[in-house]
């Protein structure tokens, strides 16, 4: 839109740069997707295939093979320990960086100082975090595990993340409506309750699904506090350097598998929404830029 | 009265009663911000202080003892095997920045000036920022089948005869390891670009256009000024994150490269606290400089907190 000439038809004419960065975005995405179609497919070589191409007689072994509990893995435990962790991870990054992000709609004392310390904790390498955590419980003589250490650990990552995608959220909220809303007498909570949290839930939403996948995935800041039992990403990290068999891709598309699924969900969780509020309002200005932004925010 | 109503409606002196009990704005704002406040002090403050402390202590093979020594720090910055691996990180890090910030700046521009279509918009968007969302470890690996010797790559090369040999620089080598560093953080720079790109009023180029700036003008002077809030925080994004890796550089380069987080994991693994902690707050230290320089390009507070 922006190269659009003047004098030129607008529908007819595009400039060369539109070609350019159009041929750019498209290596791009082979970028970006090419290497993972590798692995999934390979993931389908048969029992005597090696880990790279041709496939010799395609099967589901490999894929048998991440069920099967080994002597170096136990692959399902660790799942259900991941996804038991990223649910605890998920549910309270959004209680506290919803109410964070509400805070921070007025200037209040210490909200820089507060500010400072999730951007701090949001840049901090990974590794630092655990590594500190690690120490506090040694000095504590407490045993480092999956629901204390590990979870503070990941909370570091997810709460920031959570907050600075609530201030793109809460900056395109109209505060007429909770002014309305207690106008008309509503009760703090019931203008929670009625009206604040649905106008903000697909942003809620989006920072939900941030919090899971982070936490689903996250291997940095959790491999110095976890303890002795390990979540999924640890073990495939632990995998990575014994096994040179097949199975580790198998188990890649398995675990890229339940993100695009959650993530698949999510995204059309909200296009119903969406359309729905739609529905009752009539036709918008501009829902689709709006949405844009949501989304872009959650990066 | 149905119930939906009844729902809604509350007695008037109720409603004023409590309009009167309301606590001050200040308390409210504090109550709802305490529990990030005491989860970010508690496991980030203070390890982060905790492992300050110890970058002092003295250490022998079996323990840690409370002391105040520079010999730590002496360490990180006499020994020639450090500076080197300092060096590495920061030659990756500047790297990556630089073909980070080309690629998500023009993807972004793409995105939002040329892509016309809101639908199509929105789902190249997601294209971009779903494997964001999956994990890292398995995106990194993804790449050894890819560029090994006999991966996917150079089967594709040699059978379109453009080389005869397979071509060894492509796995375990600095090549690899910007390769995948590329892959897997491009996504944090075209976020916070495109979030940027996309605030800028259309009808501020439609008036350098009529002044008669010419594309690239438009672009120096009014598309790249105005979307350097997005280009200051995927930098710092971007930055942090190769500069705290650890399994990326180790993976990709076969071992042959380490990273200042790479060693320093060598060093906890080999229980050498102090000298780890040491090596931690020289990296915190960069780390935040290099951070505080790009937040003075931008005020990220106001810009994020409106």
């Amino acid at each position: 839109m922006v190269d659009r000439h003047p004098r030129q038809n607008p529908i007819d004419a595009r400039p060369w740069t539109f070609y350019a960065l159009g041929m750019l975005f498209a290596l791009y995405m082979l970028f970006l997707y090419g290497p993972m179609l590798v692995i999934y497919t390979l993931s389908f070589q048969g029992p005597n295939g090696g880990v790279t191409f041709p496939i010799v007689d395609p099967s589901l072994d490999w894929f048998r093979d991440v069920w099967r509990k080994g002597q170096m893995a136990d692959i399902p435990a660790a799942f259900s320990r991941s996804m038991a962790l990223a649910s605890v991870v998920s549910f309270l990054t959004v209680l506290i960086s919803v109410a964070g992000g509400l805070a921070f709609r007025r200037p209040f004392r210490g909200g820089g100082v507060v500010f400072y310390i999730a951007i701090s904790s949001l840049v901090m390498p990974s590794l630092l975090v655990g590594f500190g955590i690690g120490l506090g419980f040694q000095f504590l003589g407490l045993q480092p595990s999956l629901f204390t250490s590990a979870l503070g650990a990941q909370l570091t990552w997810t709460l920031p993340f959570g907050l600075v995608t609530m201030f793109a959220v809460v900056n395109r909220f109209d505060r007429s409506w909770e002014e309305a809303a207690s106008d008309l007498g509503a009760t703090p909570f019931q203008r929670l309750r009625y009206v604040t949290v649905p106008i903000l839930l697909p942003g809620i939403l989006g920072v939900a699904l941030s919090a899971f996948t982070l936490s689903y995935d996250e291997y940095a800041r959790t491999t110095l506090t976890i303890g002795a039992r390990n979540t999924l990403p640890l073990e495939i990290y632990a995998l990575i350097s014994s096994q040179t068999t097949p199975m580790l891709f198998a188990l890649g598309t398995l675990t890229t598998a339940v993100s695009f699924l959650l993530i698949g969900t999510t995204l059309l969780f909200l296009v119903q929404t969406q359309q729905r509020r739609q529905w009752h309002r009539g036709p918008d200005v501009e829902p689709v830029g709006a949405w844009t932004r949501d989304t872009t925010s959650n990066l | 009265m149905d119930a939906q109503a009844k729902l809604y409606e509350i007695p008037k002196a109720r409603a004023i009663r409590r309009r009167h009990r309301r606590l001050p704005a200040w308390t409210v704002s504090w109550l709802q911000i305490l529990p990030l406040t005491a989860i970010l002090s508690l496991m980030f403050a203070l390890p982060t202080a905790l492992f300050l402390a110890v970058s002092f202590f003295d250490y022998d093979r079996t323990g840690i003892y409370p002391a105040f020594l520079l010999d730590n720090y002496r360490e990180v910055f006499t020994s020639s095997s450090t500076l080197r691996v300092y060096g590495s990180t920061l030659k990756f890090t500047l790297v990556v920045w630089a073909i980070t910030l080309f690629l998500g700046f023009n993807i972004a521009h793409f995105l939002i000036f040329h892509v016309r279509n809101g639908k199509v918009r929105i789902v190249l968007f997601l294209l971009c920022a779903i494997p964001f969302f999956t994990s890292a470890i398995i995106r990194t690996i993804a790449w050894i089948p890819f560029l090994g010797r006999s991966g996917a790559f150079n089967q594709a090369l040699m059978g379109l005869h453009l080389t005869t040999h397979p071509l060894d620089f492509l796995l375990f080598s600095d090549f690899s390891v910007v390769v995948a560093y590329v892959h897997l953080y491009t996504p944090l720079m075209i976020g916070p670009i495109a979030n940027s790109l996309s605030k800028i009023d259309r009808s501020l180029i439609e008036a350098a256009r009529d002044a008669g700036a010419s594309r690239w003008q438009t672009m120096a002077n009014v598309i790249i000024p105005l979307s350097k809030t997005g280009i200051a925080l995927g930098s710092i994004l971007v930055m942090t994150q190769v500069m705290g890796d650890y399994f990326i550089v180790r993976q990709m380069s076969g071992g042959q490269s380490a990273s200042i987080v790479s060693a320093l994991s060598t060093e906890i693994q080999a229980m050498q606290y102090p000298p780890a902690a040491a090596n931690a707050m020289v990296l915190v230290v960069i780390v935040a400089v290099m951070v505080g320089c790009l937040m003075r390009v931008v005020d990220i507070r106001k810009e994020l907190v409106k």
